[in-house]
């Protein structure tokens, strides 16, 4: 019985979620009675193996083939040394990378697939906790299977800490290179001029503000609160603003001391990009909006009545 | 050049709910096409615009209810729409990734598309792999969280652009024919609800498991145990009464979290 859980790296450096993983790992690992193992492909894998080496990792398999992801290499790399290994459960990034290689793995392989999970179990059977019905509900699914693999959501476990002493073991990989179709020609990374890392405090606003002519008071109340402004991404893709405004995974993690969501519904992803935030104050309409699960202040309403009653308290 | 879109009907909670059993019943549901595939969608439409003789076919998974959808697809722009639904799929609660890739391969079989385009997820369910296990299924390319797309149907390839975290994005080139799925903000929604009375009847088809030749296992591989409204993270003091009311409430609230009056 083994667990084997697959890092993620980009340009150089472990992602936080790697660190995640072998917390999920290392606790599933213990309810199925087995072994926990950790996979990294290409890049610096040896280095990248020593810092995986945590507490109670039994081994790392490093697969040294290129330095970045590729999704053909990895499709290979990890459905091949899945099969060597034969974990009882394989767990995958739920990250853009992620999403770029499991569902193909999981698919070569025949093993059933739970996406985004929050949360794990193991009693005889894997048992996966997930959100339904645009995450306004939670599903604890049993997998009726011996083999699956599960994607975990980012920030939903604490990174593994402590060092340990893993194995390290080379896994050879006969990559295909027919098979490679894809090629990754570089990066690039949204910028502009505003510090949303650095902020104190951030008003941001969503779907709910309706049009791009009405974010005037949004920016006259970041200006009495000396905050910046952010946005969720129906905001962004409607083009009302910048992509360097994107709160969320998919844009800036913030961590201010005052986040105020105004007409934010609070998509998972967006969710894990401010869960640093010491108060979180939310305003919306709809009283299900799962932004207020992460609040601690709220109020149900039009922000178009709440936010120039606010403005003249700060006036 | 055929372009096949995969085009869902998605269930999202419309204000407060109950859970009844394991389910949430449908009088607290909305029912609309879902936002990451009405961006494929339009993307579809944007290449189909720009280049020459190219077919859209929408490919959707859902009972009657998702013709309006449908209605919407060939309104928008799609050439022909292929609606899958069957009793053995009304049979079940979830349809995972792997069942509906299994039914839009065969259509893809059927269609043989040079590009398939599909969000990256979907609004209700959210499990975001639908459009990569179909590829592999297929034997096809792919690109996940696709934000850009430049399409040189003549060499044979996509110029993507695929959002990763952090704000930094992925340049990648693929070859077709290739399954890529697409992010919301990939290009611009046409503006207002297209007339759906412009939908012609004749451009859609529905197909049933036998159509497809296909058979899917009502006991599938997952079998839910129970369903419940999540945790709150944080304990959420909410402020209620006239707008002016809250206002100073909320005020006090985040002076005290250290923001200047």
């Amino acid at each position: 019985m083994t667990v084997l859980a697959v890092a993620e790296h980009r340009r150089g450096e472990l992602r936080d979620v790697s660190f995640e993983l072998i917390t999920a790992g290392r606790e599933l690992a213990r309810e199925i009675g087995g072994d926990l193992r950790v996979a990294v492909v290409n890049g610096p894998v040896e280095d990248y193996a020593r810092t995986l080496s945590r507490e109670a990792v039994d081994v790392v398999h490093t697969v040294d083939h290129g330095a970045e992801f590729n999704h053909d290499v990895y499709v290979q790399a990890v459905a091949e040394l899945t099969e060597a290994v034969d974990p009882t459960v394989l767990l995958l990034p739920h990250t853009a990378d992620g999403m770029d290689y499991a569902p193909a793995v999981a698919s070569r392989l025949g093993r059933p697939l739970l996406t985004d999970a929050v949360d794990l179990a193991f009693d005889d059977r894997l048992a996966v906790t997930r959100e339904r019905y645009g995450a306004t509900a939670e599903a604890t699914i049993e997998v009726n299977a011996d083999r699956a693999a599960v994607t975990l959501r980012p920030t939903e476990w604490p990174p593994a800490e402590y060092r340990g002493d893993a194995r390290i073991e080379p896994f050879a990989v006969d990559v295909d290179e027919a098979a490679v179709q894809s090629n990754v020609n570089g990066y690039e990374e949204v910028r502009g001029d505003v510090d949303l890392e650095g902020a104190g405090v951030v008003v941001a606003v969503g779907r709910g503000v309706g049009a791009e002519e009405d974010l005037d008071p949004i920016f006259e109340l970041a200006d009495a609160l000396d905050a910046v402004v952010g946005a969720a991404r129906p905001v962004i893709d409607a083009g009302w603003l910048g992509p360097e405004r994107q709160v969320g995974t998919a844009g800036t993690t913030v961590d201010p001391e005052v986040y105020l969501a105004l007409g934010i519904s609070g998509a998972p992803r967006h969710v894990a990009g401010v869960k640093g935030a010491e108060t979180v104050v939310a305003v919306n309409e709809d009283p299900a909006a799962p932004i207020f699960d992460v609040a601690d202040y709220g109020v149900v309403g039009d922000l178009f009545e709440v936010v120039p009653a606010l403005l003249a308290q700060f006036r | 050049m055929r372009i096949l879109v995969a085009v869902a009907e998605v269930a999202v909670v419309d204000g407060e709910f109950d859970i009844e059993g394991q389910t949430v019943p449908d009088r607290f549901l909305r029912h609309e096409c879902n936002e990451w595939d009405q961006y494929a969608l339009a993307e579809a439409v944007r290449i189909a615009n720009e280049v020459a003789d190219v077919e859209v076919v929408t490919v959707t998974i859902g009972p009657e209810r998702a013709e309006e959808t449908i209605d919407r697809a060939l309104a928008a722009g799609a050439d022909r729409a292929i609606r899958i639904w069957d009793d053995a799929l009304a049979a079940k609660d979830l349809l995972d990734p792997a069942t509906k890739a299994d039914l839009i391969a065969r259509v893809a079989r059927e269609e043989g598309p040079d590009l398939v385009l599909a969000g990256a997820q979907s609004a209700g369910e959210g499990f975001g792999a639908t459009g990569v296990t179909l590829a592999e299924r297929l034997g096809f390319e792919w690109a996940a969280a696709v934000d850009d797309l430049d399409l040189n149907a003549d060499a044979g390839v996509a110029h993507v652009r695929r959002e990763l975290e952090d704000g930094v994005r992925e340049l990648t080139d693929v070859r077709l024919p290739a399954v890529l799925t697409v992010q919301t903000g990939i290009t611009e929604l046409p503006t207002g609800v297209p007339d759906t009375g412009e939908a012609r009847d004749g451009d859609r088809a529905v197909l049933n498991l036998d159509d497809l030749g296909l058979r899917v296992a009502v006991d599938g591989h997952f079998e839910q145990q129970s369903l419940t409204v999540p945790e709150a993270e944080r304990e959420t003091t909410l402020f209620e009464g006239a707008p002016a009311e809250t206002a100073a409430e909320l005020a006090a609230v985040l002076c005290e979290a250290g923001v200047d009056r």
